[in-house]
Parts: structure tokens; C-alpha cells; sequence
């Protein structure tokens, strides 16, 4: 399966290696540094790669390229998701997955990355079995290890490695308990220059925070399951009850985790809570544009819309901008060409506008294409497709949980082409 | 020392510093360097210094120092004699380290590896199992030829360890030892089917990760596992899944038929079909086409379905390929909104899945073709995602979507991204060749394009027209001129090839063009690409023939400046056209032909898409992402015609997944099954109808001893149970009618599902339609006894040949287990109240019905105040006719049971009535397995006429839900049934009126139930009437202050939930009968069997 990994930075330096079979030299990325150069932008790098003598899987995240070395045929998706999963435990672990905190943890990283895989194949992935077999560091226990010379590398065995709920340690107490559900609900939203919208869909996840004593079994319910189309789970949810009763059962995984992703079905129709008037033109003659953007409330459900954030990723052509918002503030970096507008607030009596000129480099033909702006907001205590928690119940424990449900509305990919 | 030099050469990116700390001198050329190298000696000296030193925290600091060297691939392989020493230190993290870098270091030091060697095999045997399994792991990932007999040894030890997890540890040492010395393959296959016949979740995926490593061609042993990874399948963790999965397809693709073609034979084979799939639909659709699906294969499918939901996405894209490459056409589909799904994930998931989709969209449009917005093409998309959502929108446009999908791409031509942009553009030509409709409209737009600004785009536009144009060149020439006109301004050189190869063949189309076109060409030949030079002269030899007067000079120039370009192939060209089109004396044959050579109708070009041939890799795979053979990719073979013999899969051990038995099976155990009830049946209309049918030769006798034991009384009784009889099953009409035509073979497998939880109530005895299989003989009959009884109790497969030893028997009931409890788990949950009804009306009427058999209702001295007061009503539980001589009785004693406070006792009269001694009377698997059951001590022999009374105990678990057991003797099993009546559920519970009032108080509104009933008599006495009642329930009498009000109290024996039932006597022969009790479903069918007993009274 996976031989060896390679972490590599932005500018493409290998700071750390790990082998699970016989060494492969670091000779090896060369193909990828080739691969890099030609697509000039590392998102473009694709993901798989072929060599004389292996092939190279990679993923790019965080401003670091994971880059696997295989011998044999592989699901290429296996790999991928495996390195992901790897920057994940990496989050978890040190808050940040960046070159700095690998580099500073390397003993950690290394000790993990030995127990993630055996030989090649994932052996332990779920992060409370990690998290019992090797501690995560936290000044405390860092300041302590340095005096007694203790070590952060659990002495048993997890115990949910064993067991059939793998997700969840044996023995965890709390003296408040507490479960936290967040519906989040991106927008993903192609509208046109009109207005009408091209294409758009609703993808939600549940983020659960539970800190619940003991093994409790949870149920959640929802007012109209119906809703939901296509729903992935947490490996603890019982897809049998959900099949038959459309209730989330589940023995929880002790902390945060994503219990459950969903799309909306595509029969209800999206509600676009904003609407924008823009006007981007670069003139035939002059070396100048004008850019001319207003945002509005549109189909709301009566809450405020904030955080409000426009992003348009100029043509090259375009020098600098003079532009004068009437609210938030605006920012144009020269070296990405991308124009951030940061409203924040919405404010439907007193719409936000952002107008001005673009100066463009000279003898260069004018662009083809418009920019399109890419739309972020937020709508606190709102479920965009209208789903609904209706209980949450718990068996197995005796004690009451103090138990809440927030909801928040996001933009996700949303995009209005001009 | 010389791999850390390798390392600098390859990695330009190393710092100086670096480079010169792993260089040696000899190697490294500047001072400054070989000073810091020196420093780093230094260093690594100390590094040794702290690992000799006594302090545990000074060797661990050593050790991170170290590994933060190995992480960064410097090479500290000096250090090893000083680190080995360490392994078998007591603190866990440096052992951890040193075995970190034992695993990296090893291969180079071999010799003084071996020292760690010792440390490992002590620890192999170490009663902690984590210890165990990381030596095991250490001592199989150190790369050393000669320790391979040690590991040998020790990974057969850990393959049959009590620790899954140190089995688990075993299967991947397997590859690790194979991959060390191949020559042990024999034998590690003998481990590997071993640890297949693993029931641990744990060790599957793993095992299977080292059977396609190292046997991969094996699949002889997979075939008595395939079912049971199929039913682990959902519980393995998710990398074994994957691994499960892609092996199984393989598996799957050997060994079934192809479910593909219409007209496949239909498989009449019983040991196939005995499970196959359990909704009404699936047979729907298989008995709407002839082709049967091997039930192995369809078990496959339907435990897979589940992981589309899985959060892994290489879970779901395994599941998908599984679809793609095993199921049945139109069963493919259930994978789209999964894959779909997963565009949502990362980039890199997102660029695998859009290729596998591009693969199947192009032989199954209809997929994707719902989901067609999903691929609409963001400008934050990195570009190889575009192509491919754009490769895929192209593969889906047909003329439904043509538009909208031209729309989309008219966007796209105006991209930024120019690449993006040119790779419309051809997307655009493949729409237009293949949808006829749209094929002016592009090329309208196509040479609306030629004006773009951008040359990569009209460069793009000028290829692809030129595509186009080959497909209808009649119409086209003005757009020809236009090209030509354009011609100057376009300097890429495929475009102008393109417009070259335009002129030439369609030269007649232009004749005034062409020519000038060719001249222009002869000013700038020099200067053009090779391919424009080709172009050009292939120009000038056409306009030669067509129009020699005016081009001979201007060709005789070219071929002139060809002959002595740099290129030999445009030299060669030159000199090939020269000999074909100029004549002279030397000239051959070819010359004749040399218009029809070079102005042959040439065949427009097909425009494909590029992913058109990748179906020949399994979906999902490397090789398919590469669209390049990958090293260890296993081919997927085509299907069998014939399907090897299934029988291969078939274990002692019978799975439990299938619901119900299909064809030859079920239409035998149906049958068997009315001669089973035509039984009792029989015994039934005596015992309820003296004056029927003598038909039934055995079984008139049974009953007619039995009711011989009656007393006069009884007698009585029985005609009263009979009417009652026949009131309850008419007045519960639509159930009973369900449960009776519901015995129709057919109809019953059809309902069998949705009807489960009444069916397993339905008793034996209730069913009427078996009158024409009077005579059977006693064998047959005994003998189907066990199979039909086990298949309608638990609702599985059971295709078990009827006299099954109970050896094979005994597991088969705990694989089932598992099942049922998941049933009962749903009953649980949904109480139910629309089924429940039903269930309970069966019961009653069979309830009346047993007591037709056998009646000896002794309705002795009613004690009023007594709480446990006995009725005995006793019941059949096995007639000596079935049970080949040995018959049972039983009774509720309405005792507290003994052994545990939620049973209900029952009480058991074992007699042999038959000639010979009956030994080793005990019970054996009950159904459902999870029933808590209190077994008597087994009756080590009973004589022929003798009887003895044994008592056991019973959980009911408050409801109706009849227990299923079997009875055993030495020889033969008996399946039987307790079908409790909701009375009997019941213990009494004392309390005074006030509590009584209050606790009445409580349970009102949906929690109480009442009815009126019409009493017999109208000036009944109390006492009769609570003798009624008493009869009925298992329930105690509260002392009333008032004359007119009897109040019962009782509690349900497993939840202990009170039962209140009260009776207003005020206005005679009409009594108020009310229930209160939360347990709803009891109370309605205690207030009936109530209103039936004092309806009599």
C-alpha cells in the first residue's frame, strides 16, 4: 500500500520523510518538483503522478504537499483520503497543520505516522485511539515532562481499539455533561449576470461537541427528516434505523466530530438570501474600468445576514483599483489581483455599494471575461432549508445532559458571474 | 554514508549547512563545511555519550534528537550499536523510539540488529496482548534475511492468539515477510486461510490485504469465507472495507453469471435460491425477468449498499465501482447521488471521482444526466477538475440539454483560464458532430470565435472547425474564405496547419484563394514549424494537379526549398510528392494515381472522448486514474458463462441473512407446513366439534383420550371455548382471515415480510386450510415439524434438511440470533399500535382453539381474596402424535416464578405415550434466542405411560409474542410454543381503594380503556362475576367500599406497569368495564378477552 510519505513545503522543500518499507530515496519527488513547475499553481498539481518505478499520490493542503510513494495498484482514493486524514490528526493535534508545528512536533508526528500505519495499511485512524496511545501536547504536561522526565505515550492499549465502538473510550467521566449539535447549511449558489441562478444546492453537516459520562446511546430526530436527500454518517450511526425510522441512533465519539453530512433535496427550491447588482466594465479606449457592486437582502427568512465578504479575482490586466465602499472596508492585493470587500452586516434600509475605477496596464487588450464575485455570508440561528432538530434523547446513562442546537447558514461556493 | 551523499545530489533544495553535515570529507569540497561536518561528529558523539549515560530522561532526549534526524532523512546509522542497546529499556516512549529506528536502520546493520532480536521473542510472549502485537510488529518490519524462520514462527503463533488485535498485527507481518523472502509463500498461505476463517471484525480487512498480496489467484479460499465478509462487511473498519470490497468484486466477477443479459435462463437450483433478496420488489424484478441472480451475488449487493452512506470516500467509490461491475443495469443508478456527493470533497477526491464518473458517463448518459448542474465548471476550480467536468457535461449533452449545455460553455470560451477556454472549444466541436441538430449552430459560433482576440482561442476554433468542415464541407465555403482571410493574423501553428489542410482539400471550392494562399506560404516557408511546412507542401502538390497553370512555379519553389529543409521528414515528404505529382521519364506507376492518392475523400475524423478506452481498467483503480497498467493491478475477468458450482460457498454453518426461501424451497416447506397444521387442525375440529369429521384417523384418537382426561365441567367449557371460537375469529374477522390465507404458500412469502411480527405470533394452530392432507403419515409429518415451525418463527432461511443434527443445528440458532434481536429491537421501539391488534386476535383465537384440544378447564373454588388464584386452564404444547410418543401440557400455575421476577412460571406435564423409553427430555434452541428462558433439568428417562410435571419459567417481556422452543428427546426435536394469554402476564398486586383511586387518577385519558358489556344474567352475583374476571386475568381483588364496584389490581410481571381494571355493577345485566394501564396495547386486549368471559357470565 503506502510506502512512504513525504512532507513538502511551499517552495518545495522535503522537511520530513517516513518510511513503512524499505527506504525510497527522495530522489523519488523529483517527478513531482517537475510536475510542480509545470502547473505553476500548486492546486494544479495533479494528484496522482506516474514514475518509472512508482507512483506518486499527493495532496495539497495547508500550504503543505503530502506526497505518498506507492509501489503497487492502490485505490488512488484510499490514498487520499488516508493523507487527508493524516492532516486532520495533525489539526487535532497541534491546532495548526503547517510546516512550523510538524517541525516542532516532529517526535509526535513521527510516533503517530508509526501507529497510523503498519506496513502500509491504516491501522489505527480514529483520533481517540490516537489520542490514548500518544497524548497531545499542551504546556502543562510539557513542563511536566520535562521535570520527571515522563513521557506523553500512553502505556495501554486503547480500549476502543478493541471494542466495536472504536470511536469511543471506555471510561470517560464528566462532571458537566453536555451535548452540543451545530447545523450548518452551505449555499452553493452559480448565479448569473442577470441574476437568475444557474445552479444551486444546499449541503448541510452536523458538528457534534459531546461530552457525555459513560456510554450513552443517543437518538436525534428531526421535524422533516424528509429533507434530507443524500446523507453520509459518522461510523457510530446505526444506518439501519435511519433506514427504517429516520432518527440519527448513535453511541457518540467522546468531543468534536461531524456526525453527519447531507444535500438537500434538489426538488425544494434554494432560497438565495442575497442578491447583487454589479457593473464591471473595462473600456475599449482608456486604460481604466469601472466597477460599480450593490448587495441586497433577498430571501432571508426575516434574520440578518452578516459577515457579509465579497471576493473577485481581478484580471491580470488590472493594476490598481480607486474604489469608495459606503460600508466595511476594502482591500486589493497587487500580487493575486483578488479585491476583498468586507461588509459585514447587512443593513437593508441602507444598502452597501462599492463603486469606482480600475486602472488598467496600458496596450494590454482589455479582458475578455468579467470577473465573477464570490459571495460569503453567514445567517446565524437559521437552517436555510428549513430542517429542523425536534428531540434529542438519551438511554443507557441515568444522569440529564444539558442538550442545544444551533443552526447557521453559510455561503458556500457561491459565485455570481458577471 | 554514501546514501546521505545521494541525498545531496538529488535535493538541490538541502542548504549548504546541511550538505555539509552529512558529507564526508572526501566528498564534501569547502572548508567551512568540513568544519561543520566535524561539529556534527561532534554532535552525534554526544548524542552516543547521552545514550550510554544512566538517566532515562537523558537517552530519551538523545533518542527524539535522533528521530527528528531520521524525519528529516539525514542518516545517524552510525548511532546503532549505542541505540540497540536500548530496546529493552522499561519506559515505553523510548522503547518506542528505539524501535523506530531499529525499523529504519536495521536493513544496513544487520549483524548488530540480531542483538535486538531476543528482547522481541521475550516479549512475543508477554501477557499484555498490546505488547504482544507491537513486538510482533517491530520483529516482522525489521528487514534481516536470517531472522525470517523467527518470524515464521512467530507470526503462526499470533495467528491463533486469543487477541484479535494480535491477529490482526499477524496478517500484516504476513506481508512483511513475504515481501522478505517470497519462498515462504506455501506456508503464509496456510496462515492467511487461516486467519480467513477469523470471525473478528478486526483481523478481515487485514487478512484480505494479505491475500491479495501474496495469493491474489487463491480464490478457492475465499469461497467458505465469502459470506461471512459480506455479512462482516459493515462493521470492519472502513481501509479493510475498501480492500474487502475490491476483492470481492474481483471474487464476484468469477464466479456468477452475468446479471447483464435479458434473457438469461432462469436458475431453478434450490441450494442457490434458498436466500435471496428480502424485498418484494428484488423478486419482483426477477421474476419479471428470466435471469435469476445467484443469491450470493445479490447478498453481496445488498451488504454493500449501506457503505454509499459511509463518511470515507474510498469506501463509496469501491461500493460504486462494486455497482458498476456487478449489478444488474438498472440497479446502477443507486450509486449516483454518492458519487455525486463526494465532488463535494477535497480537490484531489474531487479529480479521482470526476474521472471515474467521465468513464461512466460516457456508457450510461442517463446516470449523471439528473445531476448535470453538479458539474458546472466554477472559476475557482483548478483546471484539471474543469477539463474534467467539462469532459463530462460533453458526455452528457444530448438533445434534450444541448442548449442549456451550449449556454454553459459560451461562459466557459470567455474563461481566463485559456487553457480551460481551448478545451471548450473542443468540447464544443464533439458536441456538434455528435448531436446533428446543434452542428450549425456551433460552427456559427466556432466562427464567430475566429474574430476572438485571443489566439489560443481562434487557433482552437480553426482546428475544430476544421473537424467540422470534413464532416459537411459543401456548405462551407464561405467559411473557408474566412479562414483564409484570417490567416495572417494567426501565428499558432496547429491552426494554420489546419487552415493549410482546409485550402488544399477544398482547393476547388477557392480557386482564387488557394493559389495566393500558397504564395504567401512560399515568402514565409523558411521561417514556419515543421508542421506548417508539411502542410504547405502537401498545399502545393494538391493546387498542382488541380490547378497546375497557375501553381506549377510556385510548387516547383517549394519542393525546392522542402529538399533542402533541416527536418528529414519534410525532406522526405518533398521528395515523395516530387516523384508522385511531377512527371518524368523515371517516374513509376504512381504517378497516374497520384490525384486519386492525394485528393481521395477522406473519411471524416471521429471526435471521442478521451476517457473512452479507460473502461477497460476497473473502475477506481490506479491504472484507471493513469489509464496505465499499474504494477499488481489484478485484471477483472469476464463473467463465467457458466457459473462455477455454488455449492463451494456453502458452510456448515448457515448464514442468516435471507429473509425468505424462493421456488423449489419454499413451495416444499409450504407444504410441509399444511400437513404440520392439517394436524392439528384436524384435532382442533374434534376437540371444538364432536360431531365432525372422523377423517383424521390418528388424531381423532389423540383428542378423544384427551378429552376423555376431561372432567364434565370441562366438557362444558369446551363448547363455550369453541363458540368462542368462532365469535372471536369472526369478530377479528380481517385478522384471523389474513393469518389463515396467509398459510397460502404463496401469498405468504409475498407478505412475509411485511407481516412478520404477527406471523411469528401466528401459532401453529390457527390456520384452516389444510382439510385434503388429513392422512399423513406420522413420519412425514413429525419430520417437517422442526423446518416449517423454525421458518415461521424466525423469519429466516432455515432450508435446513428437517432432521438436522443438533451439532450443526446449535450455531446455526446463534448466527440467527443475532437477527431477531434486531426484529425484537424494532418491535421495541415502535410499539406499534397498528400491529399490534392483529397479533393479539390471532392469539386469541388460538388461544380458544388449544383449548378446543384439550379441555380440562378446571374451574375449581374461586378464592376471592386470595391474590394467586389458579385457574388451570392447561394448553397443548406437543400431542403425542407429533412428538412420536411424547406429549406435553402445560399450565400457568400463576405463581411468582422461582427463578427470576420478570418470568412467568409455567408448568410443563411431560407423558410418554408411547411403547418404548423416552430419555433426555430437555429443551434445546429457542426462537427468539434472546428469549430468557428457564429450562427444567433435563428428564433422564421416562417410561412408556408415565407423565411427570416440571416447571419452568418464562420472560414474556409483556407481550402476547408466543416463546418458541424446542423440546428434545435423545432422538428427535420437537419445535413448540407458549402463546401466553395477556392474563397470564399479569401478577397480582394488593393495594387499598384509596391508592387504587389514586393511582386510577394517573392513568387516564389514553391510558384507559373501557367498553360496556351486556352480562348473561342479569342478577349475577358479584362473586361470579370476579370469578370471571379472575379467570381471565392473573389479577387481585381490591376491597371496594361500594356494592357496585369491583376493582381488580394487578401489575405485568416483566415491566411491572399496574394494571387497574375496574367493573361498575350499577345497572345490571350492563357492566361499565374499565382498564387503566399504560401499557395501552395489554389493556385492549385484556378488555376483550374481559368482555368475552362476562359475556357468559
Amino acid at each position: 500500500m503506502i510506502n512512504s510519505l513525504f512532507l513538502i513545503n511551499h517552495s518545495g522543500d522535503i522537511f520530513l520523510e517516513k518510511h513503512w518499507k524499505s527506504v525510497i530515496s527522495r530522489s523519488v519527488c523529483d517527478y513531482f518538483f517537475e510536475a510542480k513547475e509545470k502547473a505553476i499553481e500548486p492546486e494544479n498539481v495533479p494528484p496522482v503522478l506516474q514514475t518509472p518505478h512508482h507512483y506518486l499520490i499527493s495532496i495539497y493542503r495547508d500550504k503543505i504537499f503530502f506526497l505518498s510513494a506507492i509501489q503497487t495498484e492502490v485505490p488512488p482514493l484510499f490514498v487520499i483520503e488516508f493523507l487527508h486524514r493524516v492532516g486532520d490528526t495533525f489539526l487535532d493535534y497541534f491546532g495548526e497543520c503547517s510546516e512550523t508545528v510538524i517541525k516542532d512536533n516532529v517526535v509526535i508526528v513521527y510516533e503517530l505516522l508509526e501507529e497510523m500505519l503498519d506496513n502500509g495499511f491504516p491501522l489505527a485512524t480514529e483520533s481517540n485511539v490516537l489520542k490514548e496511545m500518544i497524548k497531545p501536547p499542551n504546556i502543562l504536561r510539557s513542563v511536566v515532562n520535562t521535570l520527571t522526565g515522563g513521557s506523553h505515550v500512553g502505556d495501554t492499549l486503547p480500549t476502543g481499539q478493541l471494542s466495536n465502538v472504536p470511536w469511543r473510550r471506555a471510561g470517560v467521566k464528566y462532571t458537566n455533561n453536555e451535548a452540543y449539535f451545530d447545523v450548518i447549511e452551505e449555499i452553493d449558489a452559480i448565479l448569473d449576470k442577470s441574476g437568475t441562478t444557474v445552479f444551486a444546492e444546499i449541503q448541510g453537516v452536523i458538528e457534534a461537541c459531546v461530552r457525555l459520562t459513560g456510554m450513552p446511546d443517543l437518538t436525534l430526530s428531526f421535524m422533516n427528516p424528509r429533507l434530507l436527500d443524500d446523507v453520509s454518517f459518522h461510523p457510530c450511526v446505526r444506518f439501519k434505523r435511519w433506514e427504517s425510522e429516520r432518527v440519527l441512533s448513535f453511541i457518540p465519539p467522546d468531543g468534536n466530530f461531524t456526525l453527519m453530512t447531507y444535500q438537500v433535496s434538489s426538488q425544494n427550491l434554494v432560497a438565495i438570501p442575497v442578491y447583487v447588482k454589479q457593473n464591471i466594465s473595462f473600456l475599449e479606449a482608456g486604460s481604466c474600468g469601472r466597477l460599480d457592486i450593490t448587495i441586497g437582502p433577498k430571501q432571508t427568512m426575516g434574520k440578518t445576514v452578516e459577515g457579509l465578504m465579497v471576493t473577485v479575482h481581478m484580471p491580470k490586466a488590472v493594476l490598481s483599483v480607486n474604489l469608495t465602499a459606503t460600508q466595511g472596508t476594502h482591500t486589493y492585493d497587487l500580487a493575486t489581483k483578488t479585491l476583498v470587500w468586507d461588509i459585514g452586516k447587512l443593513n437593508p434600509q441602507k444598502l452597501p455599494n462599492l463603486r469606482g475605477s480600475l486602472s488598467m496596464q496600458t496596450g494590454v487588450p482589455k479582458p475578455e471575461e468579467n470577473p465573477s464575485l464570490n459571495i460569503d455570508l453567514k445567517i446565524q440561528q437559521l437552517a436555510i432549508s428549513g430542517l429542523k432538530v425536534s428531540r434529542l434523547d438519551m438511554y443507557g446513562e441515568k444522569y440529564k445532559p444539558f442538550k442545544g442546537v444551533k443552526y447557521l447558514t453559510k455561503a458556500g461556493k457561491f459565485q455570481v458571474r458577471t | 554514508m554514501s546514501l546521505a551523499t545521494g541525498y545531496n545530489d538529488q535535493t538541490g533544495a538541502e542548504t549548504a549547512v546541511e550538505a555539509g553535515q552529512e558529507t564526508t570529507p572526501t566528498t564534501s569540497s569547502t572548508g567551512a563545511a568540513f568544519g561543520l561536518f566535524s561539529a556534527d561528529f561532534k554532535k552525534n558523539e554526544d548524542l552516543k555519550e547521552m545514550l550510554e549515560s544512566n538517566k532515562e530522561s537523558l537517552k530519551l532526549e538523545a533518542m527524539k534528537r535522533i528521530v527528528g534526524l531520521i524525519s528529516k532523512g539525514k542518516n545517524s546509522s552510525e548511532l546503532f550499536p549505542a541505540v540497540v542497546k536500548n530496546v529493552a529499556s522499561k519506559n515505553i516512549e523510548l522503547k518506542k523510539l528505539v524501535y523506530v529506528y531499529l525499523v529504519r536502520y536495521a536493513e544496513e546493520q544487520q549483524d548488530l540488529a540480531l542483538l535486538s532480536i531476543s528482547t522481541f521473542q521475550r516479549a512475543l510472549k508477554d501477557p499484555n496482548q498490546f505488547i504482544r502485537a507491537s513486538a510482533l510488529r517491530v520483529l516482522s518490519s525489521i528487514r534481516v534475511p536470517i531472522i525470517v524462520p523467527i518470524m515464521m514462527l512467530a507470526i503462526k503463533e499470533a495467528a491463533t492468539d486469543m487477541s484479535p488485535y494480535v491477529r490482526k498485527t499477524s496478517a500484516h507481518a504476513i506481508q512483511k515477510l513475504y515481501s522478505l523472502d517470497p519462498d515462504q509463500k506455501e506456508q503464509l498461505i496456510e496462515v492467511i486461510e487461516k486467519l480467513l476463517k477469523d470471525k473478528s471484525t478486526l483481523v478481515a480487512g487485514s487478512v484480505v490485504v494479505a491475500f491479495e498480496d501474496v495469493c491474489p489467484d487463491r480464490i478457492d479460499l475465499i469461497h467458505k469465507n465469502y459470506r461471512k465478509l459480506c455479512n462482516l462487511l459493515v462493521d470492519v473498519e472502513e481501509w479493510g472495507q475498501v480492500v474487502i470490497i475490491s476483492m470481492l468484486t474481483r471474487y464476484a466477477r468469477t464466479q456468477f453469471t452475468s446479471p447483464w443479459k435479458e434473457d438469461a435462463v432462469f436458475d431453478e437450483n434450490n441450494e442457490k435460491t434458498f436466500y435471496d433478496s428480502d424485498s418484494e420488489e428484488k423478486k419482483g424484478q426477477n421474476e419479471a425477468k428470466p435471469y435469476m441472480m445467484d443469491p450470493d451475488h445479490r447478498l453481496l449487493l445488498r451488504n454493500t449498499k449501506p457503505l454509499l452512506q459511509s463518511r470515507n470516500t474510498a469506501v463509496v467509490m469501491s461500493v460504486a465501482q462494486l455497482y458498476w461491475h456487478l449489478a444488474p443495469k438498472h440497479e446502477v443508478s443507486v450509486v449516483t447521488k454518492s458519487l455525486v456527493r463526494l465532488l463535494r470533497s477535497h480537490r484531489e477526491v474531487q479529480y479521482i471521482v470526476l474521472q471515474n464518473i467521465a468513464t461512466m458517463s460516457i456508457q450510461r448518459k442517463g446516470m449523471f444526466e439528473p445531476f448535470m448542474k453538479s458539474f458546472y465548471v466554477r472559476s475557482t476550480d483548478p483546471t484539471h477538475i474543469k477539463t474534467l467536468k467539462l469532459e463530462i457535461l460533453t458526455n452528457l449533452a444530448n438533445e434534450a440539454n444541448i442548449s442549456t449545455i451550449l449556454r454553459e460553455f459560451q461562459t466557459y470560451v470567455k474563461s481566463q483560464d485559456k487553457a480551460f477556454a481551448a478545451a471548450t472549444i473542443q468540447a464544443i466541436g464533439r458536441c456538434a458532430t455528435n448531436i446533428s441538430e446543434v452542428t450549425d449552430t456551433c460552427l456559427n459560433g466556432l466562427v464567430l470565435l475566429l474574430s476572438n482576440r485571443d489566439e489560443s482561442v481562434v487557433a482552437e476554433s480553426v482546428v475544430v472547425i476544421k473537424k467540422l468542415l470534413q464532416t459537411q464541407p459543401t456548405q462551407h465555403s464561405e467559411i473557408i474564405k474566412h479562414m483564409a482571410k484570417l490567416f495572417d493574423n494567426i501565428t499558432v501553428p496547429m491552426a494554420r496547419a489546419s487552415i493549410l489542410w482546409l485550402m488544399g482539400e477544398y482547393c476547388d471550392r477557392v480557386p482564387k484563394i488557394a493559389p495566393d494562399v500558397l504564395r504567401k506560404m512560399a515568402k514565409s516557408f523558411t521561417a514556419e514549424e515543421d508542421i506548417v511546412k508539411l502542410q504547405t507542401v502537401n498545399l502545393a502538390a494538391k493546387l498542382y494537379l488541380t490547378n497546375s497553370k497557375q501553381t506549377k512555379l510556385l510548387t516547383q519553389y517549394i519542393l525546392n526549398l522542402g529538399r533542402y529543409d533541416q527536418n528529414y521528414d519534410i525532406r522526405d515528404r518533398t521528395r515523395f510528392i516530387r516523384q508522385l505529382i511531377v512527371p518524368s521519364e523515371k517516374s513509376g506507376a504512381l504517378n497516374k494515381y497520384a490525384r486519386r492518392i492525394l485528393l481521395a475523400p477522406k473519411p471524416a475524423p471521429v471526435l471521442e472522448s478521451a476517457f473512452k478506452d479507460r473502461d477497460r481498467f476497473q473502475l477506481g483503480t490506479l491504472s484507471h486514474s493513469l489509464n496505465v497498467k499499474a504494477s499488481g493491478y489484478h485484471e477483472l475477468s469476464d463473467w463465467p458463462a457458466v457459473a462455477p458450482d455454488p455449492s463451494v460457498r456453502n458452510v456448515e454453518v448457515i448464514e442468516p441473512v435471507k429473509e425468505w426461501a424462493p421456488s423449489l424451497g419454499k413451495a416444499k416447506q409450504s407444504k410441509s407446513d399444511d400437513k404440520f397444521y392439517s394436524d392439528d387442525e384436524e384435532k382442533e375440529e374434534e376437540g371444538s366439534d364432536s360431531s365432525s369429521s372422523e377423517d383424521g384417523s390418528s388424531s381423532s384418537d389423540s383428542s378423544s383420550s384427551s378429552s376423555k382426561d376431561s372432567d364434565s365441567g370441562s366438557e362444558e367449557e369446551s363448547s363455550e371455548e369453541s363458540e368462542e371460537t368462532s365469535s372471536g375469529s369472526g369478530g377479528s374477522s380481517s385478522g384471523s382471515e389474513k393469518s389463515s390465507s396467509e398459510s397460502e404458500s404463496e401469498q405468504r412469502q409475498k407478505k412475509k415480510t411485511k407481516k412478520m411480527p404477527q406471523r411469528k405470533r401466528k401459532p401453529a394452530a390457527s390456520d384452516s386450510d389444510s382439510d385434503e392432507n388429513g392422512n399423513v403419515d406420522q413420519a412425514s409429518s413429525s419430520a417437517s415439524e422442526s423446518s416449517p415451525e423454525s421458518e415461521s418463527e424466525s423469519d429466516s432461511d432455515s432450508p435446513a434438511p428437517p432432521k438436522k443434527k443438533e451439532a450443526n443445528a446449535q450455531p446455526k440458532m446463534a448466527v440467527k440470533s443475532k437477527k431477531e434481536v434486531s426484529l425484537l429491537d424494532l418491535d421495541d421501539f415502535t410499539p406499534a399500535t397498528t400491529n399490534a391488534p392483529q397479533p393479539s386476535l390471532v392469539s386469541s383465537s388460538l388461544l380458544s382453539d388449544l383449548e378446543g384440544l384439550s379441555l380440562s378447564n378446571v374451574s375449581s373454588a374461586v378464592q376471592v381474596t386470595s391474590p394467586s388464584f389458579g385457574p388451570v386452564k392447561t394448553y397443548e404444547l406437543l400431542h403425542h402424535m407429533t412428538g412420536k410418543g411424547l406429549s406435553a401440557k402445560y399450565h400457568f400455575p400463576r405463581q411468582p416464578c422461582l427463578y427470576q421476577p420478570t418470568m412467568v412460571s409455567v408448568q410443563v406435564i411431560l407423558t410418554n405415550s408411547s411403547d418404548h423409553v423416552l430419555e433426555e427430555i430437555h429443551i434445546g434452541e429457542r426462537s427468539p434466542a434472546s428469549l430468557n428462558l428457564h429450562c427444567f433439568n433435563t428428564i433422564e428417562r421416562l417410561e412408556p405411560g408415565a407423565s411427570v410435571t416440571v416447571s419452568m419459567g418464562v420472560d414474556f417481556s409483556d407481550s402476547t409474542q408466543a416463546a418458541n422452543f424446542q423440546l428434545c428427546t435423545k432422538e428427535d426435536q420437537f419445535s413448540v410454543s407458549i402463546q401466553p394469554a395477556v392474563g397470564e402476564l399479569l401478577m397480582p398486586f394488593s393495594m387499598s381503594e384509596a391508592d387504587f383511586s389514586k393511582e386510577q387518577r394517573n392513568l387516564q385519558g389514553m391510558n384507559e380503556t373501557s367498553a360496556t358489556v351486556a352480562m348473561a344474567t342479569a342478577n349475577t352475583p358479584r362473586q361470579a362475576v370476579s370469578k370471571q374476571v379472575l379467570s381471565v386475568a392473573n389479577v387481585g381483588v381490591v376491597s371496594s367500599s361500594q356494592d357496585s364496584m369491583l376493582r381488580f389490581s394487578g401489575r405485568t410481571v416483566s415491566s411491572k406497569a399496574l394494571v387497574l381494571v375496574s367493573l361498575d355493577l350499577k345497572e345490571p345485566p350492563a357492566v361499565l368495564l374499565t382498564i387503566n394501564t399504560d401499557k395501552t396495547v395489554m389493556a385492549s386486549m385484556l378488555l376483550r378477552d374481559l368482555k368475552r368471559a362476562l359475556a357468559q357470565a
